[in-house]
């Protein structure tokens, strides 16, 4: 590239190169540029392609407004989609590619939607997916998954460094325009804590863009004067590179910093605001013809933009078209840059103040476009009803300019219509007080108008804040005036006229919408998709409704609006999650024996937030099996010990404590003596089991309350609830003790040999004076304080043994030592389960929110002799069914067969659908005692039908099995080892 | 996880009597048919992160204003039970 294709301007500096590459091609741009500045800088007019139609598409804007400008960022390990040429600042070694087109930007296959658009035109979606419905799965999907959506992603993991952040402030301004940098600067020198944040890498906002003239120097110097002052005052922020995002309630706002060059390459800030001051411009709009989506054809303040800001100069002959006064400006600065302006065409019959130099052609209308690409010529309409045709390279259209309001509607505020510059403006009347609009953002679209209503509105909140303004002075500018007829498409001729050029919304969509009486503009917006995507309508969405209105012979302010929802830009989800992912999201809980078991061969599995051993793999085994094999046959055979602290424990005490346990167990609890272990049942109030667990009664209003892992948290919330909301008279203490009591389980036949040789002399654990179900306080180990409970997960003799955490590790070393000649074993949470569903014990996968205690064979354990939590509506009909599901063991006839969790059961003779569904199975494993695979399930009618065969299916896996109905409690049913 | 926890509309606090003639009713109506108010709506959060009391907040859905704020222990005795 050539330096002569650019005019000089102080924002660009041609010293310093950079290099790119867009669709595999390099190029060079400038320090300055954006991506969309320096490819049309080079000439480079198509982008992309369209949305739906596969349109060749060039961009249309400078800034965040633009609909058609987005390519595919291509990164060292991920690739971002939807990104905009006209914000993005131009870095070394930017890589970027066209999207929506193949194979290539130039000869897109798709674009023979293009030609089938009589087919698909509003509403397509609705009408042509309707029917046969059995198309739907196979046909419709698959290929509007594959045509659908902006970009697509790269399913690698996105390395972007992304954080959060906090920022507080008593005034924030969006925007840096001359509202945003005069009210800063008169609100800064008063003294308050300012925060300006504006999207761009430089401040300025529109005045980098113009050849304005402020205190009799150049625009472009006030701006860096005034950033400069603000600079040296330490109460004011200024955040560039910075979207503002949305409003929400109290004053908080979102915001995004994106910085190629720092370390962070973005940063989410929540920002508290006392005030706020939206100063966010405004933005010009297309006036739809046909083909008016031609590369080539632009906003005309865009055109004036990359001339005066960016020093474009690949306009070679141009063109404007306008039904107002804006168009001019961009004439004379073209001509003051030596480029041929070949005339305005303008919809009025006597524009005012036209400077002689430019060509008018009054009360004429653009009507049609042509190019193969790009765009070579237009027809005119002259005034004398004459189409001539002029050779253009470029178009600049303007039909007149909409304030960005939308973070004003983000509480819900609806905007105002406002007559004189046809647009809407922050809506006034129920406006939150938090938040006034200035400047062009505010309507006032010229120099002079945009300081006095920013000095207005920053008194008024200086005011507010009790804040007395300092002196300051309001620079002088000339006054000038904006003047517009109304006139919102070219109403000639019936090829397409697109109104939204990135969903590809044509004149056309609407009427079809209106006439299929689509007529809120709610219902024009979802039916024909207008103002619907990435850009939200920023260029498109007062036009549609302008033509809505037309139809309908209303006024726009009849039609209404819709309102615009947070984010103003696109924000990528990695920047509100942060750096909070893995295991920033979700830290790992260790037990107290973890580097213990690490140390001694353990493999381990995530249980919630908790990493639990699952099984201890010793020098000769090859296959998880054997070692938990090996667990489960020494703990029914000699002894082994298990970590089992994440079990949930609550201690309950108070003068209450048991009559408050009477309430939350659906069994009795009211007669359990000191010193004994109860099994307890806990519904939900719906009637469901919700938890279960064993509770201790250590001392006259001493409780220690088990529940399983998983609910801990939810258990201990509950029970707050019953006693803060339902039962506050109640004089009952809680306090999760989970993490300051380690829980080893000590089971198998040699168990009680083991326990006498840890537990202190004075303390008798004879079966006689520690039976099945006791506890008690006592020591171990010479005097380190201990709770010891007779209870059994496993079903052989079995304690479990509390002790303060601190010690476990040493516990677990001493437990080895002494029980070396009794060979044994550490077992893992595997060997846990494979003898806990031999027991026929619950856990998760049966306590699945759906189970009553009847389904469980509990349905005794529900006493209806008192008051608890779930008592009345567990008697409901549904829930107390005769032949419902019920709990039952399963062993397959071939017991080399595994019976897979999930599978559904079926009677042996019954087709295999849905109403002929008996069940399902919820626990399987296989059983080192019985020799064989065995399982839990649910059947209907379950405990009816020990004995009898059913089939067991699963039609995912495409297994099926037949197995025999059994008692659930495969070993020791009577619980004579428990006793021993 | 959040530093509270919200629990929905506070008629929570009214567990009616389990040996009431139409006890099964009650609950269902309790249980089941509470408001969902857009504007001012007494609600229950817990205060999980915190110092684990339940709260009875009183706030305005449509704009999240915040009115009031009071223990759910506090408004439980107060109400004619």
């Amino acid at each position: 590239m050539s330096k002569m294709n650019r005019i000089k301007s102080s924002l660009i500096d041609t010293k310093k190169e950079i290099n790119f590459v867009f669709n595999g091609k390099k190029y060079k741009g400038f320090k300055g540029d954006t991506l969309g500045s320096a490819l049309l800088a080079n000439n480079v007019k198509l982008i992309g392609r369209s949305f739906k139609y596969h349109r060749p598409r060039g961009i249309i804007s400078h800034g965040s407004e633009e609909p058609n400008g987005l390519v595919e960022l291509i990164n060292e390990h991920y690739n971002e989609p939807n990104t905009k040429i006209t914000t993005l600042e131009l870095y070394e070694g930017l890589k970027a590619k066209s999207q929506n087109c193949w194979p290539s930007v130039k000869y897109d296959l798709m674009s023979i939607n293009d030609k089938l658009s009589n087919f698909i035109s509003a509403g397509f979606y609705y009408k042509t997916f309707m029917w046969p419905s059995s198309f739907w799965e196979k046909i419709y999907e698959p290929v509007i998954r594959k045509a659908a959506g902006l970009g697509s992603l790269t399913l690698s993991n996105c390395d972007r460094n992304s954080e959060k952040g906090y920022l507080h402030c008593d005034v924030l301004i969006i925007g840096s325009g001359p509202s945003g940098l005069i009210s800063a600067y008169i609100a800064g020198v008063s003294g308050v804590r300012v925060l300006l944040v504006e999207e761009d890498f430089i401040f300025g906002g529109s005045l980098n863009n113009e050849t304005l003239t402020i205190s009799d120097m150049p625009a472009i110097d006030w701006v860096k004067f005034i950033i400069k002052e603000l600079s040296k005052l330490k109460n004011v922020k200024l955040m560039n590179k910075t979207e503002l995002i949305g409003m929400f309630d109290h004053g908080v706002f979102g915001a995004i910093e994106k910085n190629k060059y720092k370390k962070i390459d973005q940063i989410f800030w929540k920002i508290t605001s006392k005030k706020t001051l939206l100063c966010s411009g405004s933005t010009e709009r297309l006036i739809p013809f046909q083909n008016n989506d031609l590369p080539g054809i632009m906003l005309s303040n865009s055109i004036r933009s990359f001339v005066n800001r960016w020093g474009v100069k690949s306009f070679k002959k141009v063109l404007l078209f306008t039904n107002n006064d804006d168009a001019y400006s961009t004439a004379i600065n073209l001509i003051d840059n030596e480029i041929d302006c070949i005339g305005i065409v303008d919809i009025r019959d006597k524009p005012k103040n036209v400077d002689p130099k430019i060509k008018v052609y009054t009360n004429s209308q653009v009507i049609n476009a042509y190019g193969n690409l790009k765009l070579q010529s237009v027809d005119v309409v002259n005034s004398d009803g004459k189409i001539i045709n002029i050779e253009c390279d470029f178009l600049g259209v303007s039909g007149g300019w909409n304030p960005n309001i939308h973070i004003s509607c983000h509480t819900g505020v609806k905007p105002e219509w406002n007559n004189k510059i046809l647009a809407f403006t922050p809506g006034k009347k129920n406006i939150s007080t938090h938040l006034e609009a200035a400047g062009s953002a505010n309507g006032k679209f010229t120099l002079n108008e945009c300081f006095n209503d920013s000095e207005i509105k920053t008194i008024k909140i200086l005011n507010e804040l009790k804040i007395k303004p300092k002196k300051y002075v309001i620079p002088k500018t000339k006054k000038e005036t904006f003047n517009i007829d109304p006139f919102w498409f070219v109403k000639q001729g019936s090829k397409r006229k697109w109104v939204d050029l990135q969903n590809d919304v044509t004149v056309k969509d609407i009427e079809i919408a209106y006439n299929e009486n689509f007529r809120s503009v709610e219902h024009l917006k979802r039916y024909t998709t207008l103002g619907m995507g990435t850009d939200q309508g920023k260029t498109s969405n007062v036009t549609g409704l302008a033509i809505l209105a037309n139809l309908s012979n209303k006024s726009i302010p009849e039609v209404g609006t819709t309102i615009f929802r947070p984010p103003y830009v696109p924000v990528s989800l990695d920047a509100f999650v942060g750096s909070v992912t893995s295991k920033n999201y979700k830290p790992t809980r260790l037990t107290p024996t973890n580097s213990w078991a690490q140390a001694n061969g353990a493999s381990f599995v995530e249980s919630g937030l908790w990493l639990r051993a699952e099984w201890y793999t010793k020098k000769n085994e090859k296959h998880w099996r054997e070692s938990v094999d090996r667990e489960v046959n020494s703990v029914r055979n000699s002894v082994g010990f298990c970590d089992v602290s994440t079990l949930g424990k609550i201690d309950i005490q108070g003068r209450d404590a048991q009559k408050f346990i009477n309430k939350i167990y659906s069994n009795g609890f009211a007669k359990l003596p000191v010193g004994k272990v109860r099994y307890g049942l806990m519904l939900r109030e719906d009637g469901l089991v919700m938890d279960d667990g064993t509770t201790a009664r250590m001392g006259e209003d001493h409780f220690i309350m088990t529940t399983t892992t998983i609910n801990a948290e939810s258990v201990y919330r509950h029970l707050e609830f019953c006693h803060q909301c339902l039962w506050p008279e109640m004089d009952v203490h809680l306090i999760s003790t989970t993490d300051a009591w380690a829980q080893i389980a000590i089971a198998g036949p040699k168990s009680r040999k083991i326990m006498s040789k840890i537990v202190d002399e004075q303390f008798d654990i004879s079966n006689e004076n520690f039976p099945f179900m006791a506890c008690k306080e006592l020591t171990i180990c010479g005097g380190i304080t201990a709770r010891l409970f007779r209870i059994s997960f496993s079903g052989e003799l079995a304690y479990e043994l509390s002790i303060p955490t601190q010690y476990a590790s040493s516990l677990v070393t001493h437990l080895m030592e002494v029980g070396k000649e009794d060979n044994i074993v550490p077992y893992g949470t595997e060997a846990l389960g494979v003898m806990r569903i031999e027991k026929g014990h619950a856990a998760g996968a049966e306590l699945n929110g759906t189970i009553s205690a009847l389904n469980l064979n509990m349905g005794k354990m529900v006493s209806s002799k008192k008051d608890s939590i779930g008592i009345i509506l567990s008697k409901r009909e549904g829930l107390c069914l005769p032949d419902g599901l019920r709990l039952i063991g399963l062993k397959p006839i071939n017991p080399k067969n595994q019976l897979i969790s999930g599978s559904h059961l079926f009677n042996e003779n019954d087709t295999k659908k849905p109403e002929n569904d008996m069940g399902y199975v919820t626990s399987s494993c296989y059983s080192p005692t019985l020799k064989s695979f065995i399982a839990l399930a649910f059947l209907k009618n379950g405990n009816g039908r020990y004995g009898e065969k059913i089939k067991v299916s699963n039609p995912i896996l495409k297994s099926e099995d037949l197995a025999e109905i059994c008692n659930p409690v495969f070993v020791d049913p009577n619980g004579d080892r428990l006793r021993e | 996880m959040g530093e509270f926890i919200y629990y929905g509309d506070a008629s929570l606090l009214k567990r009616p009597k389990w040996d009431d003639k139409n006890a099964e009713d009650k609950f269902y109506k309790y249980l089941y048919l509470r408001k969902n108010i857009a504007g001012i709506h007494k609600e229950l959060w817990f205060h999980q992160q915190g110092d684990r009391s339940w709260l009875v907040v009183t706030r305005n859905t449509k704009n999240h204003e915040i009115l009031k704020v009071e223990l759910a222990t506090e408004v439980v005795k107060g109400l004619d039970k």
